[in-house]
């Protein structure tokens, strides 16, 4: 331990206020809710928020990476979330926030997350897979569960998880021709 | 078979079989199985390989992880149908004559995931010759199939190639 060791929530209001002021018109919302700090952003601007909070605040580790379908629940259909670490000096101070974005139906593309964390790879990927959400300039947007010929996205709400037809002519295909 | 050792006959003894009965009687006691675990039922299937219960008792502890070698497949747990293409290759590379094990709930029915991924029971795609259910089974259940599998290559048999 640190003789003068900087508390999370010390750290957190300066961070919260240097970013509204660094990008006024893309932090939207910012929400607390049992200790917990949730951000709300416009996905335009997504890669120079990030790119200021892992510079400049030290949140050198994405965490995880996943979308929330809301169909017939809120417009846009769609929220892409992300979870930020930081680790501090001591684990007193590690900071963990959440930031959330919307991406609309008849948009699905984002900017992905790949220059300033290359462990956002494979997150992408999944989210992809199971959402149908692009992330433009990902180096290798392919599908990472499911066959690659495979056409629903099965984590969406409109899609039955009970429709096999999809997985069974991705199975008779590869049986036909083989690996590779 | 029928064993006869009346001295009369020579002392050693000797057996009158048929080919076909003596290469089963050799089939049922040396089976080698393929094991194909994919998930949990797969701990229990290890651990009737292991020494508590002992499958080297019926003739069957060489696990080959080579299909080629192989002419027993115990398929223990989920597959899905990413995995379903895989499983039937892995069937298709075995030499004749073979059988296959449906280990667990999820092989024999899909167990507890009606979705979209997992296949519905393995026989969609594998002939089974015998079925255990439970999730996962008992290893002494895993030891009846076998069990029956043996009796199942001594009552019906298999040609001889």
């Amino acid at each position: 331990m640190s003789s003068d060791p900087a508390p999370a929530e010390d750290f957190l209001t300066p961070m919260l206020d240097s970013l509204k002021s660094e990008f006024p018109d893309s932090v939207l919302d910012v929400k607390e809710f049992r200790g917990e700090t949730t951000l709300i952003i416009t996905k335009d601007s997504i890669r120079e928020i990030f790119a200021f909070l892992k510079d400049r605040f030290d949140f050198t580790f994405l965490a995880d990476l996943t979308a929330v379908d809301y169909l017939e629940v809120k417009s846009p259909r769609y929220e892409v979330v992300y979870h930020l670490h930081r680790f501090g000096p001591g684990c007193e101070e590690n900071v963990r926030i959440r930031i959330k974005t919307d991406v609309s139906e008849d948009d699905l593309r984002i900017d992905s997350l790949t220059p300033i964390w290359i462990g956002a790879d494979w997150l992408e990927r999944e989210v992809y897979d199971m959402f149908g959400i692009e992330f433009t300039g990902h180096p290798d947007l392919r599908r990472i569960l499911m066959p690659e010929d495979y056409e629903p996205h099965p984590l969406r709400k409109d899609f039955d998880v009970r429709d096999r037809e999809a997985s069974k002519r991705s199975f008779e295909k590869e049986l036909e021709e083989g690996p590779e | 078979m029928g064993v006869n050792s009346s001295p009369a006959l020579g002392g050693e003894g000797f057996i009158t079989t048929s080919i076909e009965a003596f290469a089963n009687w050799g089939r049922k006691n040396s089976l080698w199985p393929m094991p194909f675990g994919t998930a949990c039922c797969a701990i229990e299937m290890m651990g009737v390989f292991a020494s508590r219960f002992d499958l080297s008792r019926f003739g069957a502890e060489v696990a080959r992880f080579s299909p080629r070698q192989a002419d027993l497949m115990i398929v223990s747990g989920t597959i899905t149908y990413k995995m379903a293409s895989v499983c039937r290759r892995i069937y298709d590379q075995m030499p004749e004559p073979k059988w296959v094990i449906a280990m667990g709930s999820c092989t024999c029915g899909g167990g507890p995931f009606d979705s979209y991924a997992v296949v519905q029971g393995i026989d969609e795609f594998l002939p089974v010759d015998v079925y255990v259910g439970g999730c996962p089974p008992r290893p002494e259940a895993l030891i009846d199939a076998v069990m029956k599998i043996q009796k199942k290559i001594e009552i019906e048999g298999a040609p001889i190639l």
